[in-house]
């Protein structure tokens, strides 16, 4: 597999490594920390936390909601998937592109919309109905990619041996789109684990949201210590569970040559327009609703005096905090992405994965073990945009070493190599081929981190400078004394600089619609 | 019982018709060749008897269960039957054996549980016994075709379609793997349609070739009455290699004169002489008559120059310019005297010849 870019010219630069393994030890920083003071509580203390019936609620709790979520999103997702990929429909990359926008969507401004149009709506059920509307593209998008891939041939030998077309579907297609689907679910349920907007403002106690409270209840941290680190331990598995679906993907194809596209399935008039109405109603639910929801409380809003002096505060704000995350983020990731994408050392291996500990904990964790760490260690850092960044960065780390790191293994090893024999050194050779080269990934890694650090709702409200409000913190103090209207302006803000990177996300799924060649 | 008939069948995709009209008898037990060039239908009319393409016009029958009529005038008749019903085995151009089930799982496919014993059955007909619990990904491309045959046969189909089965395998290997294959279909003596676009493989391997052209069967025969008697002149052309010659009007009826003298073209008894015409030969009907001199009846009728040689082992292709300036290409066999590039040479010709309007 990539083998060209990946030609490891051996031993990585020295220096490269130390920068690395700096990343990572920075990355590390929050979870050892927790550990550290869970450490200092000493065992006795833990289990006593741990043997409580509301942990063992907690955990049920969260672990349910996961599975429900899950369930759903594939219930949801996978027909969708077909639909899209293997049925003939009118207007089939309007689909894609409009089912992927509700990734754009932050779960707390769904629930937000939800609540604003249904007051009542709190608890278990409503947040599964929120989290899967909101999360459902995590299976959608790569089903679909997957169907897409597929090959045709199969399906149709399981046809002549026997099989219905229900039956072939799932005894010959489906077992080709299964990791997708399972990878799928799989960040579905890390979702859900790490989500404290939903379920916060629907008061459902999941582990999020507890550990939210019994640290603003300032006297009981040894819990929130605890079940901190259970919720991480629980995200790590599902973590870990993911990547090897990853890995199983692509051993699932037997060596052949030229594959036939599929042709898209023509479905009976009426099962056309059952697809057709399906699909409007699930993307009305998850985005027709909200967005009505967003307008309707718009012009209410407007009867009350809107201060667009507080709006613009709050979005630069954001945008300062973000993107100060976001500087930092591709600092810190640029020397892991570098070896990572060019040496294949264990050494290498391990900082890559350290440093890709940000993608198992949850904003709440990160929020806490921060504020505990500049407590109790260096006050003066404590509520100051310093830190904030620094949570950004540990946060979105993974995301800005997965782009760069893409970008990195793009360009042609050969390249560097001539820049070498042309008589440039290696750092020259390297910063005029190769650096060059990754700079429109290392900017969008950037822009991605910013667009994602601005939705950031948890660890901005546990770390921001008394003061300092935020387009997210905004939303969130408005909704909770329940004075919708005038939180619509900071949520449709929201949504618009979240729908940048869904909306490009669903156009490239959506092109690579045409067949390679039909072949007779 | 289960011949396949095939009547006016129109077939295509979106808008572009692919089969005009193919009316073709498959006879029972035995393999037919489906021979023609990329774009001929040949693939189409394959999907068509699986059942993966519906086609707009026409009948399919296998033995007397018709399994496709549509079209038609009356509505009532109308019979689609779904590929799962109609009974066909296929062996895909690539296998397509199921990544995610074993070799022993994928052959069990299409068999209802606990049919061990037929598994065990056919995966020793096509020598894979030994590899029961290999994974697909783990076997060669020969290997893979052999299973997916297996697979393909379990079943006891009542037709088997094999869509360019050896085409993505090696030289040495197809050959091999094809006389087995044939071997094996003959001893099991199902009705067998081999799609090809490889004239040797259908000439060599199939009991009747049945040659398509633009959407239709052109020609259906054995494979001899194909090579020797072509229907027209484009079958002549793409069954093997051809002597061309303008030919003009013979002393008798059943001969025609060209730059190699007198020719006999069997079958030309009634009607007007084509004009212009050619008459075809295969280039092992040319045979060299020894060297003569240079100088010696310079024009004549049955005399040629050699231009070139290319030497095969088994045999040699001689390019040889006649008296009218046409080049031909002529088979000399192995071990025999070979001439060289600028020697006359005398030609002869064994056999008939085909007569066409050029």
């Amino acid at each position: 597999m990539r083998a060209n870019a990946r030609a490891s010219t051996g031993r990585p630069p020295r220096l490269l490594i130390l920068a690395g393994a700096v990343t990572a030890a920075v990355a590390l920083i929050p979870l050892l920390y927790l550990v550290v003071r869970a450490g200092q509580a000493g065992w006795p203390r833990i289990v006593a936390v741990l043997a409580r019936p509301r942990t063992l609620e907690t955990i049920g709790t969260s672990v349910a909601l996961a599975a429900t979520v899950v369930l759903a999103c594939l219930v949801v997702g996978v027909p969708a998937a077909w639909l899209i990929a293997q049925a003939r429909l009118p207007l089939t990359g309007m689909w894609v592109v409009l089912l992927a926008l509700p990734l754009a969507v932050p779960s707390y401004v769904a629930a937000y919309t939800w609540i604003a149009q249904f007051p009542a709506m709190h608890g278990f059920w409503a947040a599964a109905l929120i989290l899967t509307l909101v999360s459902f593209p995590y299976v959608l998008l790569p089903v679909t990619a997957a169907l897409r891939t597929s090959d045709p041939a199969l399906e149709e030998m399981a046809r002549t041996l026997g099989d219905g077309p229900v039956r072939a579907f799932a005894r010959a297609t489906l077992p080709q789109v299964w990791p997708a689907a399972a990878g799928g679910a799989l960040l579905v349920a890390l979702y859900v684990l790490a989500d404290f907007g939903a379920v916060a403002l629907l008061r459902v106690d999941a582990f999020t949201r507890v550990i939210y409270s019994s640290y603003r209840a300032s006297f009981d941290r040894v819990t929130a210590t605890v079940l901190a680190l259970v919720l991480v331990a629980l995200a790590a598995a599902l973590v870990a569970a993911e990547r090897r679906v990853r890995g199983q993907h692509l051993r699932w194809r037997v060596a052949g040559g030229a594959q036939r596209a599929a042709m898209p399935t023509d479905l009976s008039p009426r099962a056309r327009a059952g697809a057709v109405g399906a699909l409007a109603a699930l993307s009305l639910l998850a985005l027709g609703l909200p967005l009505t929801s967003l307008t309707l409380r718009m012009i209410e809003g407007s009867r009350s005096p809107l201060q667009p002096a507080e709006l613009v505060s709050a979005a630069a704000a954001s945008l300062g905090t973000a993107s100060a995350g976001a500087v930092l983020a591709v600092a810190l990731a640029l020397p892991v992405a570098i070896l990572a994408g060019r040496y294949r050392t264990p050494g290498v291996r391990w900082v890559e994965t350290l440093s890709f500990s940000g993608h198992a904990l949850p904003g709440v964790v990160v929020g806490l073990s921060l504020v505990f760490l500049s407590l109790s260690v260096a006050p003066f850092a404590y509520q100051t945009i310093a830190l904030l960044s620094f949570a950004y960065a540990v946060l979105f780390l993974p995301k800005a070493i997965g782009v760069i790191r893409g970008a990195t293994e793009a360009v042609p090893q050969v390249l560097e190599n001539t820049a070498r024999t042309l008589g440039r050194g290696p750092l020259r050779a390297w910063a005029a081929t190769t650096l060059r080269l990754t700079l429109p990934g290392i900017a969008a890694a950037g822009l991605m981190v910013a667009l994602t650090a601005m939705k950031e709702l948890p660890a901005t409200l546990m770390l921001r400078p008394t003061g300092l409000d935020t387009l997210a913190t905004e939303l969130w103090t408005r909704t909770e004394v329940a004075a919708y209207g005038s939180a619509a302006p900071y949520a449709i803000t929201l949504v618009a600089l979240a729908a940048v990177p869904a909306w490009l996300l669903g156009r490239e799924l959506g092109q690579d619609r045409s067949p390679r060649g039909v072949r007779r | 019982m289960t011949a396949v008939t095939i009547r006016g069948l129109t077939a295509g995709y979106d808008r572009t018709p692919v089969l005009n009209g193919v009316d073709l008898d498959i006879p029972d037990g035995e393999l037919t060749a489906v021979l023609g060039a990329s774009g001929s239908g040949k693939t189409t009319l394959l999907r068509v008897l699986a059942g993966f393409l519906t086609p707009r016009r026409g009948t399919v029958r296998f033995g007397d269960r018709t399994v496709v009529s549509t079209g038609g005038t009356d509505a009532a008749e109308e019979v689609l039957e779904p590929p799962e019903r109609r009974r066909v085995g296929i062996v895909p151009q690539e296998g397509a054996l199921f990544p995610h089930l074993s070799v022993a799982a994928n052959v069990g496919f299409g068999l209802p549980r606990g049919s061990g014993p037929r598994i065990d059955e056919v995966l020793r007909l096509v020598g894979m016994a030994d590899r029961a619990h290999a994974r697909p990904q783990e076997l060669s491309g020969g290997q893979q075709q052999r299973v997916a045959l297996a697979r393909a046969l379990a079943p006891r189909p009542d037709v088997l379609l094999l869509d360019e089965p050896f085409g993505s395998l090696d030289a040495a290997l197809r050959v091999r793997l094809r006389a087995e294959v044939t071997e094996l279909l003959r001893s099991v003596g199902s009705t067998a349609v081999l799609v090809t676009h490889d004239q040797e493989e259908a000439l060599s391997t199939a009991d009747h070739v049945a040659v398509m052209r633009d959407g239709r069967v052109v020609q259906m025969g054995t494979p001899r009455e194909v090579y020797e008697s072509p229907a027209d002149l484009e079958v002549a052309r793409f069954v093997g290699d051809v002597v061309e010659l303008p030919a003009a009007a013979g002393p008798t009826q059943a001969a025609v004169v060209c730059a190699l003298g007198e020719v006999t073209v069997p079958g030309r008894t009634t009607g007007r002489f084509p004009e212009p015409a050619v008459v075809v030969l295969r280039p092992e009907q040319v045979v060299l008559r020894g060297r003569v001199a240079p100088e010696d009846r310079p024009s004549a009728a049955g005399t040629g120059v050699v231009r070139d040689a290319a030497y095969f082992g088994h045999d040699s292709l001689l390019r040889i310019e006649l008296a009218d300036g046409s080049r031909i290409p002529v088979r000399v066999p192995g071990g025999g005297p070979l001439p060289r590039p600028g020697d006359r040479v005398a030609l002869g010709v064994l056999g008939p010849g085909r007569l066409f309007p050029a």
